[in-house]
């Protein structure tokens, strides 16, 4: 938004004391902003591979009726050894590697959980939030840039909590927590099916992840209120910036209730209390009430980050300023107030009442206003724009116009007559998908493709990346858009089979899987070919800013990759220059 | 701030510091010693359950970084990085997250209210093999509950608390005056009717409850009641002893002479966070303790 009218040719010189990337001290007790972004961005992508590993597995379990691969803890002698991920016991007998079919709920529990908590919520906030806020608002590192490695290094210690879960015994159905990724009671807290240690460790994972999450959404709120460079007033700032202040307030508000509720579920579990056992006078559905009063706020936070991304990039590429600039702004802001009374949405069919789910369709019905500003008012800037269709721009282009698919049959789902038809199936599958895995995601992809060359100093392959973006559209389309039909013909969530109807397009679905994990193969690639196999230096006339006029926040003006500590001398930012 | 000559900010780049690190795994230590200690991760030695040795060794660690951690951001104080905007950072970091703990007890709070509002509902549940729960829950508080006078120790405990903030704004006026000598005696002050708190509510108020926290599968003697009003007052009482040590080791700076009437943040953040723990009492107060009574003779 704002241009910078001071020039810094002289960062470089101090900036280059940069400490060795082999020195394992420099990671491990980093208190320099880039450097725990990075951490965070390279964490995601691990999260995501596992996570996406998990779906596939969830995908070849499904791509025919039958079980294929969670056959069983039985001997399976008599099924034939020649069944999918056999393993020989020592006592001669054959085990599927996977389990039963508790297995293929414990794939979809940690599916969801390592996504949401691990690879998108890292990815944007941690990891672009983090390089990118200070850089956007002209600060030298975040407020409290020891507390933000703590934020950091809080994620392997959760994650390794949830992995470890995963192996130790969840109940008598096997290992594992199979009950989803919301925790809901009372099958978390049963102790015939999740009495095991599994629960306990998967709950006090989340505890931590969550530590995480507000340290740094204190961080973030902090430095944003206070280490802006002189001139970058709040209507001043880049919508990345305003899109991570609204996601880090929803964070901060919401999260200690999850922390509630989940310390209600372990004392339930281990100590007898009864928050949310009937026979005791608890009630169930208090629990989903505490956990949708985080959770809806929880899939605001997923997205928010990336319509700031994609603010800044369909800006870029089209030379334009955003349209509707303070329109944009207000609209998240009004997205993160609306999205904290909207929650019982996820549940029209514990009956509520009438009175009740009819305000809930109204409050929900309402987001789709600041949402529809949102994509109004990224079409605007797109037109008569000149537009340059370089890879981000085309992931902002497939977020925009996916995401707006999955915002439409959100608005489908908020009618409770219509929920109460279609909850727990696959339309509700495919409507959050359409969201996440090709809203956020391809916000993380299209920021990824933005801000590398700035993070790195090095210049990747348009081809790639743009092979990289066609076979992830075409392939994600094909796994999520027929389960819509499958949704509408009633297949519902969270079962390992199904019967013979629904086997047509499920067996798409998992094609399209196929075409997608080909597409993450190109993504890999790509990376191989920029960072070891080519490693092109951006040219020095670029090396600011690799994509021209169209790009005017701040990290444009620093080098790439900017000096080890920026701003030494704060920048100042004068009133933007309208065309 | 960085050997950097030419920084030209009040900003703090703090040094590299292995606290965060150290923490974390301070804190992976102690998650699978709560977990082994509870339910037990294998069938015999350190992993066998209610084994609590891997729990205490990880709390030892976590205990270990916080000293460390909090000793070094004194220590920085002290040389001079807390510049006036580094002063603000600090602040806003305070107010933001006493405001994440508001949020914390709105969950406690929540379980509480639901019962206290929606206990009718729970007269229409049918629930196997107890049919005296639809009866019980006619009424509220249920009736095998008995429920604490609120003017008996729960009003001492009340006095004791708002005593207890005025103590604590005698101290911070009498360091903004530079009377370090009232400063002291109001900090002790505090921290004595903190620990006089503490004593009423866990040593002689608990153990006289007329119901029971929880009873692992069986609910004749436990019940909501008990798990709402003991999670609430429970984390209260957790607050208020950490909030008491926050404020003892005011007083310990305080006589080591790291507060000026001019500079004093530390203090100020134990002050506002210890009002935040007695404006939380007053809710409980309120909500938990009286209310009941007045429905009850109501």
């Amino acid at each position: 938004m704002a241009t910078n009218q001071t020039a810094h040719a002289d960062e470089h010189a101090h900036g280059d004391h940069r400490p060795s990337p082999y020195n394992p001290l420099r990671w491990l007790f980093s208190t320099n902003h880039k450097d725990i972004g990075t951490m965070y961005l390279i964490f995601a992508i691990i999260a995501g591979v596992i996570g996406g590993a998990m779906s596939g597995l969830i995908r070849w379990e499904l791509a025919e009726p039958g079980v294929q691969i969670f056959w069983g803890m039985a001997d399976a002698g008599n099924l034939g050894t020649d069944k999918l991920f056999s393993v020989q016991m020592p006592d001669g007998s054959h085990k599927a590697i996977f389990g039963n079919e508790h297995g293929y709920n414990v794939m979809v529990t940690m599916h969801g959980l390592i996504m949401i908590f691990f690879m998108v919520m890292p990815a944007m906030i941690g990891g672009f939030g983090n390089w990118f806020v200070p850089l956007m608002i002209g600060a030298p590192d975040m407020a409290f840039p020891r507390m933000n490695n703590i934020s950091f290094w809080l994620l392997p210690v959760a994650f390794a909590l949830a992995t470890i879960s995963m192996l130790v015994p969840g109940g008598s159905m096997g290992q594992g927590f199979g009950g989803g990724w919301t925790l809901y009671a009372p099958l978390s807290t049963s102790q015939q099916l999740h009495g095991g240690p599994s629960m306990d460790l998967l709950i006090l994972s989340l505890h931590i992840a969550g530590i995480s999450s507000i340290l740094g959404a204190i961080n973030f709120i902090v430095t944003i209120f206070n280490m802006r460079a002189p001139g970058m007033t709040l209507h001043r700032m880049p919508l990345f910036v305003w899109s991570i202040l609204v996601t880090v307030w929803l964070l901060l508000l919401s999260l200690p209730v999850l922390a509630g509720a989940i310390t209600m579920l372990l004392t339930d579990r281990n100590f007898g209390t009864n928050f949310f056992n009937a026979a005791g006078g608890g009630d169930p559905v208090m629990y989903q009430h505490l956990f949708w009063f985080f959770g809806h706020p929880e899939v605001y936070i997923l997205i928010l980050p990336g319509f700031g991304i994609v603010s800044q990039i369909v800006s870029t590429f089209s030379k334009k300023p955003v349209f509707g600039y303070l329109g944009m702004a207000y609209a998240m802001v009004s997205i993160g107030v609306i999205g904290f009374i909207v929650w019982a949405h996820h549940m029209y069919t514990v009956g509520m009442g009438l009175e009740l789910e009819a305000y809930f369709v109204a409050a929900t019905m309402i987001i789709a206003v600041p949402t529809g500003i949102k994509i109004f008012s990224w079409i605007a800037t797109m037109w008569g724009g000149s537009i340059d269709l370089k890879v981000p721009m085309l992931w902002a282009i497939g977020f925009i116009f996916l995401f707006t698919l999955g915002g439409v049959t959100g608005v489908v789902l908020a009618n409770s007559g219509i929920d109460t038809v279609l909850h727990d199936t696959y339309y509700v599958v495919a409507h959050f998908h359409y969201v996440l895995s090709m809203g956020a995601v391809f916000a993380i992809f299209a920021g990824f493709y933005y801000w590398l060359p700035k993070m790195s100093g090095l210049k990747y392959s348009g081809l790639l990346g743009g092979l990289h973006f066609w076979i992830f559209f075409v392939g994600v389309n094909i796994i999520f858009f027929p389960q819509h039909f499958l949704g509408l013909q009633g297949m519902p969530r969270r079962y390992a089979d199904y019967p013979d109807g629904f086997a047509y397009w499920n067996y798409v679905s998992s094609i399209g899987y196929a075409i997608t994990a080909v597409g993450a193969l190109v993504f890999f690639y790509m990376l191989l070919d920029m960072f070891v196999l080519r490693r092109r230096k951006l040219e020095t006339a670029e090396n600011a800013s690799p994509w021209g006029e169209g790009a005017t926040t701040l990290e444009w003006t620093l080098s790439s990759p900017p000096p080890f500590h920026q701003f030494n001398e704060l920048p100042v930012v004068a009133e933007e220059k309208h065309h | 701030m960085a050997s950097h000559g030419d920084v030209k900010h009040d900003y703090h780049l703090v040094n590299p510091s292995p606290w965060p690190v150290v923490g974390s795994l301070a804190l992976f230590v102690m998650a699978i010693g709560a977990v082994v200690w509870m339910k037990g991760l294998g069938d015999s030695g350190l992993l066998a359950a209610k084994n609590p040795v891997i729990f205490f060794v990880g709390l030892a660690g976590v205990l270990v970084t916080m000293a460390g951690w909090w000793g070094d951001v004194i220590k920085e104080g002290q040389q001079g990085h807390h510049t006036p905007v580094v002063d603000i950072h600090l602040r806003y970091g305070m107010i933001l997250f006493i405001a994440s703990e508001v949020m914390f007890f709105v969950a406690w709070f929540w379980a509480y209210f639901e019962m206290a509002i929606f206990h009718e509902a729970r007269s229409a549940w049918e629930i196997a093999g107890d049919p005296d729960v639809m009866k019980a829950w006619a009424h509220w508080p249920p009736p095998n509950v008995e429920t604490f006078d609120p003017f008996h120790l729960p009003l001492i405990n009340t006095l004791i608390l708002l005593l207890s903030g005025t103590t604590v704004t005698w101290a911070h006026h009498a360091l903004q005056q530079g009377d370090r000598k009232g400063a002291m005696w109001g900090l002790i002050l505090t921290v004595a009717l903190g620990c006089l708190f503490t004593y009423v509510q866990f040593a002689i108020e608990y153990p006289e409850a007329g119901f029971a926290f929880g009873n692992m599968g069986d609910t004749t003697t436990a019940n909501l009641y008990g798990s709402t009003f003991f999670m609430a007052t429970g984390f209260h009482g957790a607050h208020v002893i950490i909030g008491t040590i926050f404020l003892a080791v005011c007083l310990i700076r305080l006589l080591a002479g790291h507060f000026t009437p001019q500079k004093h943040f530390g203090f100020e953040a134990a002050a506002w966070y210890w009002h935040f723990v007695d404006v939380v009492w007053l809710f409980l107060f309120a909500f938990v303790y009286v209310t009941p009574k007045l429905a009850m003779e109501g």
